[in-house]
């Protein structure tokens, strides 16, 4: 099958078109800062909690606060019922988003706590470590923790030979690389970065730049969405 | 959670003078939404909510061999998973007590009610059946997960498409159905028994008491939890309260 004809991707978008992004801060009522966002067939709901005392009190930090990001798949959220409950693939993607967090957070303001980031991904159509860390740093917003910048993520990728922005399932499975980063915006410092695939040197800088750009577009709906809320606070 | 003895006073009071903590009369429910339909990648799926508290059913089927004593009847798992995005006192791991209770509880409702028509959901008798997962995923948590969930679970059904396509099995088509249950959860504390208790309402608790009434008014399946204790007649006046509640929430979960 081609997945590009005529310069056009098999969802008709452009190499460099992304797929449509909805951001709503703080949905949730129990939770400290909350974040539901939907992107293209992907549906990712984040509750923050913290910071709160760590317990038991032996993983405690005297310096600093401990960030813990559980990335969680509902059974129901892909084609085969996910079996409940961690597998391989979430607790990396939890450690890999735990420590892109633990850069842009200031932690040493919080010591002997931890700051719990609660992702469900409830729908999934390629693509959910971006959106679910994309949503995190707007509930680590609406939370109210102090953060260097707000993180930021998006992957390029390349399929029948082609440089292209945020790939689909059907990409993902049949094309030839996937490149997931996020960074911090204001820096463009690279707080996620992984690959699989193949991929030339040239194609790489093309690809890491095509992602970075799109981090950079998705940045604005994030701060629009953490206006939108606390615009109406204001008023009200 | 042990709630504040401040808090627990305050609600006993509050009960002693006929009154809730948000104002409503004992025997009135907070408000529902019902959103069917809402996951694409599940066969069927709800949304539902109760004042604050949401839940999300999804609904996925899968081909598999039958139970021995059922050969020419479809299957069916419930689960539960109270994932702590819901609330500070919900923590990560393998579902505890309160989750498979919930979740056996919820099962017991639409088994019993026949609500899903499992033996018309048989594909080669003794050999291939469909299995029914209904997944629970609690969202965001104030009180009354048995309702809660019960009512997502039926929404979630309503709109399930059996997947015969993807398994090679000819059309599509809806997921076999009679009517659904409805689920009225009430509890105890200080002498006077509520309707749909909110959080707090179920941290000071003595007794919980659950009941499905089915389209004719007749119970389905019923639970009683916690440590105190019910009269007769508190049970009586229950399932009446039930039966006239259940009218109103199952007109609203057959509205399109």
């Amino acid at each position: 099958m081609e997945l590009i004809k005529d310069g056009k991707r098999i969802d008709g978008r452009l190499p460099n078109e992304m797929r449509k992004i909805k951001i709503e801060a703080g949905p949730l009522y129990r939770a400290d800062g909350s974040c539901y966002l939907e992107w293209g067939g992907n549906k990712v709901l984040v509750a923050v909690y913290g910071p709160k005392e760590a317990i038991p009190r032996h993983i405690q930090n005297p310096t600093k606060a401990l960030v813990n990001a559980r990335y969680n798949m509902a059974s129901f959220s892909v084609e085969d019922r996910k079996r409940p409950g961690p597998d391989r693939r979430s607790l990396e993607i939890s450690k890999i988003t735990s420590e892109a967090f633990e850069n842009v957070i200031l932690t040493e303001l919080f010591p002997r706590t931890i700051i719990d980031i609660n992702i469900e991904v409830l729908d999934a159509e390629a693509g959910t470590r971006c959106a679910g860390i994309t949503a995190a740093a707007v509930a680590l917003a609406d939370a109210g923790i102090p953060m260097r910048d707000i993180p930021v993520a998006c992957a390029a990728g390349k399929v029948d030979g082609v440089v292209v922005l945020d790939l689909t399932s059907e990409e993902d499975k049949k094309g030839d690389a996937d490149l997931p980063v996020a960074i911090a915006p204001r820096s463009e410092e690279i707080l996620l970065l992984q690959m699989d695939g193949h991929m030339t040197t040239e194609e790489f800088d093309q690809a890491l730049d095509m992602a970075i750009k799109g981090c950079k577009e998705i940045s604005k709906l994030q701060k629009e969405a953490l206006l939108k809320k606390y615009k109406t606070f204001e008023e009200e | 959670m042990e709630l504040s003895s401040v808090k627990k006073d305050y609600l006993y009071r509050l009960a002693k003078e006929g009154k809730r903590p948000d104002g409503r009369a004992f025997d009135e429910y907070r408000p529902i939404s019902i959103e069917k339909g809402v996951i694409k990648m599940a066969e069927g799926s709800a949304r539902v909510k109760i004042g604050n508290t949401m839940v999300l059913a999804g609904i996925k089927m899968d081909v598999g061999e039958p139970y021995p004593d059922t050969p020419e009847e479809g299957a069916m798992s419930t689960s539960a998973e109270l994932v702590p995005l819901a609330s500070p006192d919900f923590e990560a791991g393998p579902p505890r007590e309160d989750a498979i209770e919930l979740a056996r509880v919820v099962d017991r409702g639409i088994r019993e009610s026949k609500f899903i028509q499992l033996d018309k959901l048989c594909i080669e008798p003794g050999e291939k059946v469909w299995i029914v997962f209904i997944d629970l995923h609690v969202l965001d948590y104030d009180g009354n997960l048995f309702d809660a969930c019960s009512l997502a679970a039926s929404a979630a059904a309503l709109n399930t498409v059996v997947p015969n396509e993807r398994f090679g099995l000819g059309e599509d088509k809806p997921l076999p159905l009679t009517d659904p249950p409805i689920s009225c959860t009430f509890v105890k504390y200080n002498g006077v028994i509520v309707i749909d208790p909110s959080l707090e309402e179920e941290e000071v608790a003595e007794a919980r008491y659950t009941v499905a009434i089915d389209k004719n008014g007749d119970i389905r399946a019923m639970q009683k939890g916690l440590k105190g204790s019910f009269t007769v007649e508190e049970i009586k006046n229950n399932i009446k309260i039930a039966q006239k509640t259940s009218k109103k929430i199952r007109k609203l979960l057959l509205e399109e």
